[in-house]
């Protein structure tokens, strides 16, 4: 690359960073803003002021938004727990195996994928009242799946394409038994895939707001994102910007620090040298 | 230790095409046997029916006395060194040797000493606690051997070992491999598209022709006494030079003058009218250089040389000729079925390195005509082959082998 090139480049992604990053820069700096500093029409806060975190974690708010924090965490980490165990089963029987109806499954799980969820969480309002799982933690573990389901399908499926079949032949002729053989070799070898999988479905899950705000009505089992829809100001009126804004920051927190975590498990690059190259 | 029996085994994937077609081969105990053919000829589908990793469709496949047709790979003890080596890159070379035995939960200690024993035959001591992707392509393979031998199988199977690594490795490990296979004495079965590798390394040599079998014996006899066309194509580097040839009485009219073949094999081919004679290169001499004494035992001609090849310890001469062109669409068939790009009808002669004959003139040569052999064109069967003479040759074969297993054992 020339120097005009990089210097293009360079510049070119500086811009797309600060427009996607302007909003988050944004959120952070309202947080820090006190109630009456709120409207002062710039971008930093006057003074500096933890009035907003003191009230969703010790004040008013902290009510509604730690019962939350808890459910978000419990309900996402479980979701992604079984979509993780279900989908790899499904995703290497995709990948290794001929079944009539393979092509069947792969598609219906797209189309799950890009089912609009507002056109069933009415129907499943009702069920779920019927049932008696409205409002509880099972309520939205399941529809969870709905969503993360497809998407580790997808993607898990992908990385056991990559595996050679060899692999697992040379452990069966080895002497393991077929379950062996998924356990000691294709499990870890897709490790970098399931990890992948489990941080995308976790985010999905943790971003969910419409079955949420739905499928629940107390701390019982509300998510986060409901939790903020229902914050409310100091007065009639005034608009909770400030809390709801440091809630946003403690919610994506979690995640970054996932993200941060993982990036180098995420980084494939595990099959290196399982064949001659 | 054990043998392997297979009788009229067929497998058809999944489209009807059968890919092996009623293959009946018997290996002996602690014989290196190899399947030699072309791309696609089902060699490497043969060798995982005997690991058990492909169905089988019909037939027995019979290993040390057992029928194992339903039986996991697990359960057949055998050793498999896979193209492509198939290590397991999360885990050490040591952890990559032992898998095998950690699987039979042999304990600690003993898995120690087998991993460091097969270490110390493989050279590899000093790549133990390293993963392979860190390794080169011959430690790599050397890795896959150690998984082999660590525990002990009743045979090793090989496909295309070598295929990936380049041509002086390629030697060593060829080495490497005939010498472990001697002295642990195991029944191995080889699979390779290399003529140098089938013919140093096999006791027997089974050539392969889409899915059936072609020959098998030792790789003298597959020399010397080919059954047909296919075989003498195929075993032999440069290729043997099949010739469009006449028979007028008890000698044939060829592009290369006449060539006498005496009453008995005369006899062989009577009532054929064209015919195909097949000369390897090395039965070709300058004719200035040849013995007076050898002279009688073959013929001499004149051509003219397209091209020379001069290798330092021997030298190539190209000749083409005419042949009519219902035999030039057959040697263009069966040269493109042995994957080999002779796109002319000319003769690959082999010629001592100090012979002066140089290209672009005409140049008298010698012609051995004691072991020229002759085939019908129409079924590609050897009509001159001396079914005795092959005999013998695979029994001297098989008493080395024996001999030399029973030396290895002591
Ligand atoms: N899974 C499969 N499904 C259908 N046909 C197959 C399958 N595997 C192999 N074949 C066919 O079986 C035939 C033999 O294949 P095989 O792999 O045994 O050849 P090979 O002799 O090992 O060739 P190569 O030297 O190229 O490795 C080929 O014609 C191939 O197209
Ligand atoms: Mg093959």
């Amino acid at each position: 690359m020339s120097t005009r090139e990089k210097v293009g480049w360079g510049v070119g992604g500086l811009v797309i960073i600060v427009y996607c990053l302007f909003p988050v820069a944004w959120i952070v700096s309202l947080s820090f803003k006190s109630s009456d500093d709120i409207a002062n029409g710039q971008f930093l806060p006057t003074v500096f002021s933890s009035e907003n975190y003191q009230q969703i974690l010790v004040g008013d708010a902290a009510g509604l938004f730690l019962p939350a924090l808890v459910n978000s965490f419990g309900i996402c980490l479980i979701a992604t727990a079984i979509s993780c165990l279900l989908s790899m089963f499904a995703a290497y029987a995709i990948a290794r195996l001929d079944f009539p109806g393979k092509r069947i499954i792969l598609s219906t799980a797209l189309a799950v994928a890009i089912f609009p969820v507002i056109s069933i969480v009415t129907p499943l309002f009702n069920l779920w009242r019927q049932i008696g799982l409205y409002n509880t933690w099972p309520g939205l573990i399941i529809p969870y799946l709905s969503l993360t389901l497809p998407i580790s399908i997808w993607t898990l499926s992908a990385f056991f394409r990559e595996i050679p079949w060899e692999m697992e032949q040379a452990a069966q002729v080895d002497g393991a038994t077929p379950w062996q053989a998924f356990r000691k070799v294709i499990v870890p070898l897709a490790a970098p895939g399931v990890f992948t999988t489990a941080i995308i479905a976790f985010f999905l899950a943790w971003n969910d707001f419409v079955y949420g705000i739905s499928l629940t009505s107390t701390e019982a089992a509300r998510p986060v994102p409901a939790a903020l829809g229902l914050f409310s100001g100091a007065s009639q009126f005034e608009s909770p910007n400030g809390p709801i804004a440091a809630a946003a920051v403690i919610v994506t927190i979690p995640v970054i620090v996932l993200v941060l975590l993982f990036q180098r498990r995420i980084v494939a690059g595990l099959t290196n040298g399982a064949v001659k190259g | 230790m054990a043998s392997i029996e297979m009788s009229h085994i067929v497998k058809k994937y999944g489209d009807g095409f059968p890919a092996v077609n009623d293959v009946s081969l018997d290996i002996d105990d602690g014989e290196f046997m190899i399947l030699v053919g072309p791309s696609g000829c089902g060699k490497s589908t043969l060798l995982r029916m005997i690991v058990g990793l492909e169905d089988i469709t019909s037939g027995d496949m019979v290993i040390a006395g057992n029928r194992v047709n339903d039986k996991a790979p697990r359960d057949r003890n055998l050793s498999m060194v896979f193209q492509n080596y198939a290590l397991y890159p999360h885990l050490s070379v040591y952890e990559n040797i032992a898998f095998p035995l950690r699987l039979a939960k042999v304990d600690d200690g003993e898995v120690r000493r087998r991993v460091e024993e097969a270490a110390d035959v493989l050279e590899l001591r000093e790549h133990l606690e390293r993963k392979p992707a860190n390794l080169s392509g011959g430690q790599r393979q050397r890795v896959a051997m150690g998984r082999a031998i660590v525990r002990s199988a009743d045979a090793f199977l090989f496909d295309e070992p070598l295929s990936n690594l380049d041509a002086k490795l390629r030697g060593q490990m060829r080495t490497e491999i005939s010498r472990l296979q001697r002295r642990l004495g195991i029944t191995t079965v080889y699979v390779t598209h290399d003529q140098t590798e089938a013919m140093t390394l096999g006791d027997r040599v089974c050539v392969l022709r889409k899915g059936v079998i072609q020959q098998v014996a030792s790789p003298r006899e597959l020399y010397e006494q080919p059954v047909n066309l296919f075989v003498a194509g195929f075993i032999g580097s440069p290729p043997m030079n099949f010739l469009p040839a006449t028979v007028e009485g008890t000698s044939l009219s060829t592009p290369f003058g006449a060539i006498e073949l005496g009453e008995e094999r005369a006899e062989k081919i009577a009532g054929h009218d064209l015919l195909l004679v097949g000369i390897r290169p090395e039965y070709f001499e300058d004719a200035s250089l040849v013995d007076e004494a050898k002279k009688p035992h073959g013929s001499t001609f004149t051509a003219k040389v397209d091209v020379t090849e001069w290798l330092g310890d021997a030298q190539y001469a190209y000749i083409p000729y005419e042949a009519p062109t219902e035999v030039a669409e057959q040697l263009k068939e069966l040269s493109r079925e042995l994957d080999s790009d002779q796109l002319r009808t000319q003769a690959v002669v082999s010629i001592d390195s100090t012979s002066r004959i140089r290209e672009g003139r005409e140049a008298e040569f010698w012609l051995d005509t004691r072991k020229v052999h002759v085939f019908d064109p129409k079924t590609g069967e050897n009509l001159t082959r001396d079914a005795e003479a092959g005999r013998k040759l695979t029994e001297m074969a098989t008493e080395d082998r024996v001999e030399q297993v029973e030396q290895a054992r002591v």
